[in-house]
């Protein structure tokens, strides 16, 4: 271990040495100034991303290929650390109101985005192991942060662990079982391993699609998805915005990285089952949407949907042609959907009430009227989910779709387009409830909600109008080393 | 006398079956989570096994971080049953259903 | 003027789309403290900016005619694709951009006046601004669909037109029937343009992987090397979001539904604007048309059925704003069918001369409608809530209480019907003269359509105008104020002498175009034609006149053909409504036998109502109803329908048991691992 190495992995040990600190000095910050902490968890993902920032194309490993530093790892955790900076913006006034102030949840908040950044670097199945753990045991106890009033909390936490711990398990057999196959847990060296001839391929796959069904779980694609709507449902909402963004993104950030520099050859194998699992996904999740009164479980569904698009890009990375498309329209995808998801989380926030009342989408009745603002920004936060032009879902979908017809499949193109017009359904039927039926929604206005909402509402306009610098950062991102 | 290699991995294979069954069987919240530990303790069997294979470290090192994260998951889970037997005075997973549709 | 003026010019081109832009950010802040005149003001100056831009284009295009790209910014650029956002300035462009800023700017000044009258019958006075920003936001998409340079960046148009229209159609979502019906009509028409936006959304993918670029010129420039296979899918897919946006068969229920809009709504976007976006589409893309055929042929039988089938519904209907949308499909129709025929300009000339008169016809019926509304108000009534100002039979006899209205509708009228020598006349026969050249049954299905337009169209102007007023409301109907009456005056004038723009011979739009197109045909004059279409259109208002028009008063087309003598004999006619009045005082029984029972009764319901009339209109309605309803409806809500079953079956999946969910996660296990079992075996 050399000073170098500490440097590669700078990120992640800010952000969970920061984390540490703050659990002590929290016990020194009075009850009524909270505040305060929030503050501060705000300041060491601030820290966090400078080193991001300086180094933000390089490529260094560290610790013998276990932490990796390319532009891919750059891009997601600037991502991550945004993402985790609104979850606490998010989450200020709202703990305020449903009377669960407390310090830890901005360290607990902490300790999760630094497994998230931690996944981006991942060089190796171990640390994929790990940060997974990182990044969710933290986020089963935020679930569970309004226990003491809402059993629904607890249940939500309940469930969320259970199935979780269920998942790592398959994911630990799956590295064992790799790592019986190649002799390493390194993802590069398992490339290397595999090229030049693995002996027992079986093994092997079998261990990939383990690990395939763990991460599955995390992003949320169907068959794996059924803990979702119940976790966004019965956890505090603040703490769904954030899993509904930062845990995908982590997810996603070891999917990609696995199957492009671990195993390709194992993926293109695996390729019809990785559309069916798309096509499926994409299918159930715009699909049981329409069928959902309460908002947060509709956006449950939706982000299913959405981790059905960005799963697309699964089975496109096989072609090492299309490979480097694949990874930087992922990459987009992931930005705009977490821009314009926390917008909506945000209206969802600003609409919920005291007592876990205002969430039924009959509730956004005469939004249009009595706050065209919030009503305006929501609408907006909706065509981008739905991916209208000229917002930035509509880039975004545009570039998944690209690949996937460069990577000719058409039939997966197809179930995509058919099921995002399914999507204006249910999207749309916010907007028509806001605008055009008559009601009396109570809102909380808040100074770091709003400013939020002015964020991100003018991310989702602003990436469709001017994609250009975000695409150029999502495409450089060195491919892990595999492209000089 | 050594054992093979394989005697081991069906053992691992076995018990992380035993530990699949018992999270989809079970109905008592701690005999699911001593499952889900069960599947882990299969993978650190398997993990040693080829460790001791191919006579490297690396598949031991790898154990003691499964066992790590697992007490951490046993704490978490054991605190989160402590608190529902609280409220609702049993663990039993399938009254945990509220949330649903 | 020197090259460098001209380049002047054209730098100025991106203001076309930013004036309205800045028209509505300025209502949208502060339009809410500002007083209606104001509001309206900004708006109408804001389009009519946008208008003189446009003419500034067209004046530096006489300098430099081959057209000129105004880059304004980098888009997307990645890799392969490079997309910017430009404008692509030519004669096609500024053309369309001229028409709808000309008549969006006189639309504007309308509903100034509408708006007002229209917020306080409904009573929410609190809307008149968010109207005239969604109006503002339709200008601005439609000239980015217009000036596109590019197929994505016309799809952003595309689907903001479609926005507009959606938020506009639902524009009083509170009213229609059981209360929502508005919102519904906005539903259905954003689900059914959704439909036409998917084809082409699969048109513009197929393009990019055929041709590796979205860019107009580039496409053109290799679509010659692109097999023919390929170039008709893409036709075909292109045409599907034809049919969507300019309501074709089978896509076009949602424009009659989409009347629940106010009437500068249904003027502006669903009779002269978005709707004519397919056609330009068709247009701007008529060299890879050109190279398809089949897909050709498809297109312009598509329209002439749609021509034929919506004029005979127009037939049947009452409400007056419902005539006119099946009019505007049938009319539509007309243009499809000649872009098929590979008669662009015929095309575009009757999408102009149509904008000008349907919008008359529109902002007219509007007039007509508000005068009801307000002689409801002023007779003293009080069944507002079942009075329906729409309804043809609640009107009659407002040609003299609303003089002007009533000019203006009848100039629209017969610039509808094809009279010579107004606007319509040499659009709708230089169609039907390229039709007659082309094609026996296009011409033939034309023609009917024609001859049943220059009818229904008649029967309108009977129905409403002429006669005796048939409702306390149309008593007391009156005029409107100047500011919406200047606006139809003006139209009036263009759908009058519209056809100045394309006289026989003198061909000045097909030489305008032709900088653009390269497929332009010379159509001659061909004079059997047009006395045939002009014999039929006559002969059309001739039958309407003799079913609709003959209560007694209604003289009004004869004074066209007898001048003072008419005047003469109308006087006599005072005579006989003194005798009426006599007979039906005094005689009334004696009258009412003779006269109703034995002449009217037998003669004319009988034969004209039960032979004729009824069994035409029931086989009309059959198609407006059964048809239009049942089966394309009947689709749409099955889908739904189906959709939503299979939704709450996914429901009942989501047991809320744990056991369950992990039961799920092991069974997609088993599958991936039997697939792996299947391909290792194998």
């Amino acid at each position: 271990m050399t000073t170098a190495d500490l440097n590669v992995a700078l990120p992640f040990i800010i952000v969970a040495a920061w984390a540490c600190i703050l659990l002590v000095i929290d016990l020194f910050i009075p009850a009524d100034r909270k505040g305060l902490t929030a503050l501060l968890a705000v300041a060491g993902m601030g820290f966090a991303s400078i080193p991001v920032l300086l180094r933000f194309e390089e490529s260094n490993r560290a610790f013998n290929g276990m932490i990796v530093q390319d532009g891919f790892s750059s891009f997601l955790q600037l991502l991550l650390l945004g993402v985790g900076v609104i979850s606490v913006a998010l989450a200020y006034d709202y703990l305020q109101r449903r009377k669960i102030v407390k310090g830890e949840y901005y360290t607990l908040l902490l300790f999760s985005v630094s497994g998230m950044v931690l996944m981006a670097q991942a060089g190796d199945l171990i640390i994929v192991f790990l940060a997974l753990e990182l990044l969710s045991v933290p986020l089963y106890v935020l679930s569970g942060f309004a226990a003491k009033s809402n059993p629904e909390s607890e249940e939500a936490a309940m469930k969320y662990f259970l199935l979780g711990a269920f998942a790592s398990g398959f994911i630990v057999y799956g590295i064992a079982l790799v790592y019986g196959a190649t002799g390493t847990t390194e993802i590069e060296a398992i490339h290397n391993v595999l090229i030049s001839g693995v002996s027992n391929l079986g093994l092997l796959t079998v261990g990939a699609v383990l690990i395939l069904v763990g991460l599955g779980f995390k992003v949320a694609v169907v068959p794996f998805h059924m803990w979702t709507p119940d976790v966004y449902d019965g956890a505090p909402s603040s703490v769904t915005a954030l899993m509904s963004v930062g845990a995908k993104a982590g997810g996603f950030a070891a999917l990609l990285r696995l199957f492009l520099a671990g195993f390709p050859e194992i993926a293109a194998n695996l390729a019809p089952i990785l559309v069916g699992v798309a096509a499926l996904t994409l299918i159930w999740g715009n699909i049981a949407a329409i069928a959902q009164q309460n908002i947060k479980r509709m956006m449950a569904y939706s982000s299913i949907s959405h981790a059905g698009y960005i799963f697309m890009m699964l089975p496109a990375i096989v072609d090492s042609d299309i490979a480097p498309d694949a990874i930087s329209a992922a990459l987009f995808y992931l930005f705009v959907y977490a821009v314009s998801n926390l917008g909506a989380w945000g209206v969802i926030l600003a609409l919920e009430r005291a007592d876990g009342g205002g969430l039924s989408i009959d509730d956004y009745a005469g939004l249009g009227e009595r706050n065209p603002g919030l009503a305006l920004a929501m609408a907006l936060f909706m065509l981008s989910l739905i991916g209208v032009p000229p917002t930035a879902g509509f880039i975004g979908k545009f570039f998944l779709f690209r690949v996937v017809l460069d990577a000719n499949m058409i039939g997966l193109a197809l179930v995509g387009v058919i099921t995002s017009l399914i999507s204006a359904y249910y999207y749309l039927r916010v907007v028509v409830v806001m605008y055009m039926r008559s009601g009396d929604p109570q809102v909380r206005s808040e100074r770091w909600l709003n400013a939020t909402l002015w964020l991100t509402a003018l991310g989702t306009f602003l990436l469709g109008i001017f994609p250009g610098p975000l695409l150029n950062l999502a495409s450089r991102t060195g491919l892990f080393g595999l492209v000089p | 006398m050594t054992i093979p290699t394989n005697y081991f991995l069906a053992l691992s294979g076995v018990l992380f079956i035993l530990g699949v069954l018992g999270v989809l069987i079970r109905r008592n919240s701690i005999v699911i989570l001593m499952s889900i530990e069960l599947m882990l303790n299969s993978a650190n069997l398997a993990f040693i096994a080829f460790a001791r294979a191919f006579e490297a470290h690396t598949g031991q090192v790898l154990v003691f971080f499964v066992i790590a994260v697992g007490a951490a998951e046993v704490a978490i889970g054991l605190s989160m049953i402590v608190s529902i037997y609280r409220s609702r005075g049993n663990i039993d997973i399938d009254q945990i259903s509220q949330l649903k549709g | 003027m020197n090259g460098a003026a001209t380049r002047d010019l054209f730098a100025l081109a991106p203001l076309i789309i930013a004036f309205p832009i800045m028209g509505l950010v300025i209502n949208l802040f502060i339009g809410r403290r500002l007083s209606e005149r104001w509001v309206g003001t900004i708006a109408s100056a804001a389009v009519g900016l946008s208008f003189v831009t446009a003419l500034l284009q067209f004046a530096a295009l006489q300098n430099t005619p081959d057209g000129i790209r105004v880059m304004v910014a980098d888009w997307i650029s990645i890799g392969t694709l490079n997309i910017s956002w430009a404008l692509k300035i030519d004669s096609l462009s500024v053309a369309m951009s001229l028409m709808v800023a000309g008549v969006s700017t006189l639309i504007h000044i309308y509903a100034i006046g509408y708006m007002h009258e229209d917020v306080r019958l409904q009573g929410d006075p609190g809307r008149f601004t968010r109207f005239f920003i969604y109006f503002n936001l339709f200008v601005a998409a439609m000239m980015i669909l217009i000036t596109a340079d590019n197929y994505l960046m016309m799809f952003v148009g595309w689907e903001g037109v479609g926005l507009c229209s959606y938020l506009l159609i639902g524009f009083w979502y509170e009213k229609g029937k059981d209360g929502i019906g508005n919102a519904i009509a906005g539903k259905k028409a954003f689900i059914t343009n959704r439909i036409g936006d998917f084809g082409f959304l699969i048109a513009m993918f197929l393009i990019f992987w055929t041709f590796g670029s979205l860019q107009f010129d580039e496409v053109f420039q290799s679509a010659e090397g692109a097999g023919t296979t390929v170039l008709t899918l893409i036709t075909l897919f292109l045409l599907l979001g034809v049919t969507g946006k300019s309501a074709q068969i089978p896509l076009f229920v949602w424009l009659p539904d989409a009347m629940a809009g106010p009437t500068p709504v249904s003027a502006l976007i669903h009779a002269a604007t978005m709707v004519t976006a397919g056609i330009y589409l068709i247009v701007r893309s008529s060299v890879l048309f050109a190279l398809a055929p089949a897909t050709s042929n498809l297109v312009a039988l598509i329209g002439a059925v749609t021509a034929l089938l919506a004029a005979s519904i127009a037939v049947a209907q009452f409400d007056i704003k419902r005539v006119l949308a099946y009019s505007t499909i049938s009319q539509l129709g007309f243009m499809v069918a000649a872009v098929g025929l590979g008669a662009y300009v015929a095309g575009i000339f009757h999408l102009i001369a149509h904008a000008f008169f349907k919008a008359l016809l529109f902002l007219s019926s509007g007039s007509v409608i508000q005068g009801v509304e307000r002689g409801l108000h002023d007779s003293g009534q009080t069944n507002h809530e079942t009075f329906d100002p729409q309804d043809m039979r609640n009107m009659g006899g407002l040609r003299s209480r609303m003089k002007i209205t009533f000019w203006v509708y009848l100039i629209g009228g017969l610039a509808l019907a094809g009279i010579p020598p107004l606007a319509g006349f040499f659009s709708k026969d230089e169609i039907l003269a390229d039709a007659s050249e082309n094609s026996t049954l296009i011409y033939i299905l034309l023609t009917l359509a024609a001859i049943l337009t220059a009818f229904y169209i008649g029967r309108q102007i009977f129905m409403v105008f002429f006669g005796e007023p048939k409702s306390e409301a149309a008593a007391h109907a009156k005029e409107n104020p100047p500011i919406m009456t200047v606006p139809l005056l003006a139209l009036a004038v263009l759908a009058a002498f519209g056809g100045i723009l394309n006289l026989p011979t003198l061909q000045s739009l097909s030489k305008w175009l032709q900088l653009t197109l390269e497929q332009v045909q010379h159509t001659e004059f061909n004079v059997l034609v047009a006395l045939l279409s002009f014999v039929f259109a006559l002969a059309g208002l001739a039958v309407a006149w003799r079913v609709y028009g003959s209560q007694r008063d209604a003289a009004d087309p004869m004074r066209r053909f007898l001048g003072p003598l008419f005047d003469l004999w109308e006087n006599k006619y005072r005579v006989d409504e003194f005798y009426d009045w006599l007979f039906i005082k005094r005689y009334k029984a004696l009258a009412f036998t003779l006269a109703e029972i034995v002449d009217w009764r037998f003669l004319h319901d009988w034969v004209h109502d039960t032979l004729l009339a009824r069994t035409f209109q029931r086989s009309t309605r059959w198609l407006a109803e059964g048809f239009d309803l049942q089966v394309i409806d009947g689709a749409a809500n099955n889908l739904a329908r189906l959709i939503q079953g299979i939704a709450s079956r996914l429901r009942t999946l989501q047991t809320g048991y744990v056991r369950n969910y992990a039961l799920s996660i092991f069974f997609g296990l088993l599958i991936l691992m039997s697939y792996i079992l299947i391909q290792f075996s194998s």
